[in-house]
């Protein structure tokens, strides 16, 4: 009986691994980055300008950097939202299912497509193209990102879009059917309605995917900290930035622990936009 | 019947958007391949680099991605199937697993830079590793221990109540059911789960980025505590940081495709082994 009491503990063990890995990686960013809060103090982060190496005035202004990943993240959701949920209708509701068959390995393939290697596309074929057609003297800034970005979100929101839409009962259709509504009256105000809560979740997930992508951002928006609401100008996004500088800072400084906070309100926003989408996710998990 | 048309027409744009998006997967690795497989050849694959990258092979990037992949599974495979078993067949609901479950997905979403932040910290830093194979690995097989849970949980969820029932009305201990009559059945789905998830750590970048890899080191590590290149943070440092970005195009490309083919590979074994193990457990019902 020991061994059976062993075996469990041992698998027991195992699987409180991923809730000490959660909070060492808290513990860990506060251990590097939290003498920051005290000095230069927690004020200097609510500022404008973040221009951490200079020999006047270092400045560790986390406004810019917030506002990049919005700008970039927002435009990337609004492009991503309509493709992946049209996307995810078509795959549950219209193909043919040896058409799905097809279409869904084929989507999933893009979500396994390195984030490295589609910045690298982008940088060789998407900025160029946008110059073009802006008529910008460069082609990375924020809209290039995003372009990108939603690319990356698109296979999230139809892989769980699709699985909700999917699991709205056959009674709701059959019943609207037989009331006389067409197929597009069943979909668009009974199936959908259905499936919101399910979509909401994946389309917050696909947000928490794309501010937390580095390697599309680093390499393709141009890297600017500025605060703009323009899509045609340069960005540098939280991501990017701890990317780009921690290879460069000395270890302890102030500017190696600013990197760590930034570090920390990353993965508050992507833990916000989790926790809010496993909310919605429970509802639709709760009804059928 | 106007209706028809407007069904028409919204099928119409769905399909348009749908292919559309398959069109662009479909032109970035017709991309790749075209300007990379003009590249790839035996002295590629197995030379090291010269000239800061520009010219000679990619043997060091290529070697580093599979060792930083090994690791990381052979951290996380054993993990994650512990795990999966422990909230499957032990435990309850209860405060616990919900804390577990609540860790699983909050580990899933943490950014692939923080990872990186962690691994510095915890694996680099504090236990000394320093910038190092196992520091590398380790991280990585955190990021991917939430994908081997999840769908280990599933390939184990997929085996039939009534073989664990059999075991155990027979008189046997809950581990030898698991043992003898749950495991061997879930074991192809749990290898998707391993086999997706060395995909992910193989294409990562920014984990490694802070933990492990090398600009440029033309030569092959001796140990574990070794700095590695490898190919996804070789692809970005030609691609963005070499001194001479049009001339190495050719070498990028190179490595892209090398890249490209390893982790889609992957990807597919995972998609292929599932879709069977589906349909076999679709016909033992």
């Amino acid at each position: 009986m020991w061994k059976e009491k062993a075996i469990k503990f041992g698998l027991m063990s195992s699987a409180s691994v991923s809730v000490i890995s959660v909070a060492l990686i808290f513990l860990f960013l506060f251990k590097e980055g939290g003498d920051f809060l005290s000095s230069p103090g927690i004020g200097s982060l609510f500022d404008t300008r973040w221009t951490p190496v200079s020999f006047v005035n270092e400045r560790f202004g986390l406004y810019p950097l917030i506002a990049g990943s919005l700008l970039v993240t927002f435009l990337a959701t609004a492009i991503a939202i309509p493709f992946g949920v049209l996307g995810a209708v078509y795959i549950a509701e219209i193909a043919k299912p040896r058409e799905r068959e097809i279409l869904k390995p084929f989507i999933e393939i893009l979500a396994g497509i390195p984030s490295v290697v589609i910045g690298f596309f982008g940088l060789i074929i998407l900025a160029p193209f946008v110059k073009n057609v802006f008529g910008l003297y460069s082609g990375l800034n924020a809209l290039s990102g995003a372009l990108l970005l939603a690319l990356m979100a698109i296979p999230t929101i139809i892989t769980i879009s699709e699985d909700a839409i999917k699991s709205c009962p056959k009674s709701y259709r059959q019943a609207s059917l037989a009331m006389g509504a067409s197929r597009l009256q069943t979909l668009w105000r009974v199936v959908m309605p259905a499936s919101l809560s399910g979509i909401i979740a994946a389309i917050a997930l696909g947000m928490g995917r794309v501010i937390g992508e580095t390697m599309v951002v680093l390499m393709i928006t141009g890297n600017a900290p500025q605060i703009t609401a323009s899509p045609l100008e340069s960005v540098r996004t939280m991501t990017a930035t701890i990317a780009a500088e921690m290879g460069e800072v000395a270890f302890g400084s102030e500017h190696y622990q600013a990197l760590f906070i930034v570090g920390i309100v990353l993965l508050l926003f992507t833990f916000a936009l989790n926790i809010f989408s496993r909310l919605f996710y429970r509802r639709y998990g709760n009804r059928s | 019947m106007k209706r028809d048309y407007a069904e028409i027409f919204f099928n119409s744009l769905a399909r348009l958007v749908t292919y559309s998006i398959t069109a662009v997967i479909a032109y970035i690795i017709f991309d790749i391949v075209r300007n990379g497989i003009g590249v790839i050849s035996w002295e590629f694959l197995s030379g090291f680099p010269s000239n800061g990258g520009a010219k000679g092979g990619i043997l060091p990037a290529i070697v580093g991605t599979v060792y930083l992949s090994l690791g990381a599974i052979i951290v996380a495979l054993p993990l994650g199937v512990a795990s999966a078993i422990y909230l499957t067949e032990y435990g309850k609901q209860g405060k616990f697993n919900e804390m577990i479950r609540l860790a699983i997905v909050t580990l899933a979403g943490v950014p692939s830079i923080v990872f990186g932040l962690f691994g510095l910290g915890l694996f680099v830093l504090f236990f000394d590793f320093g910038s190092s194979i196992l520091a590398g690995s380790l991280t990585l097989a955190l990021m991917i221990l939430p994908t081997i849970i999840v769908t280990s949980e599933e390939a184990l969820r997929a085996v039939p109540r009534s073989y664990r029932e059999g075991s155990l009305a027979l008189g046997a201990t809950q581990w030898t059911t698991i043992r003898t009559n749950v495991l061997p059945y879930a074991l192809p789905g749990m290898l998707t789960g391993s086999i997706l998830g060395i995909g992910r750590a193989a294409g990562e970048t920014a984990p490694i980025l802070l933990t492990v890899a090398a600009f440029f080191l033309p030569r092959l590590p001796d140990s574990v505590f070794d700095q590695v290149m490898a190919l996804p943070y070789h692809l970005y440092i030609l691609a963005t940081q070499h001194p001479e970005i049009e001339l190495v195009r050719p070498m990028q490309y190179g490595t892209a495709l090398v890249l490209l083919v390893i982790v889609l590979a992957f990807n597919l074994g995972a998609i292929v082994l599932r879709s069977r193990f589906q349909r076999k457990i679709k016909s033992q019902h």
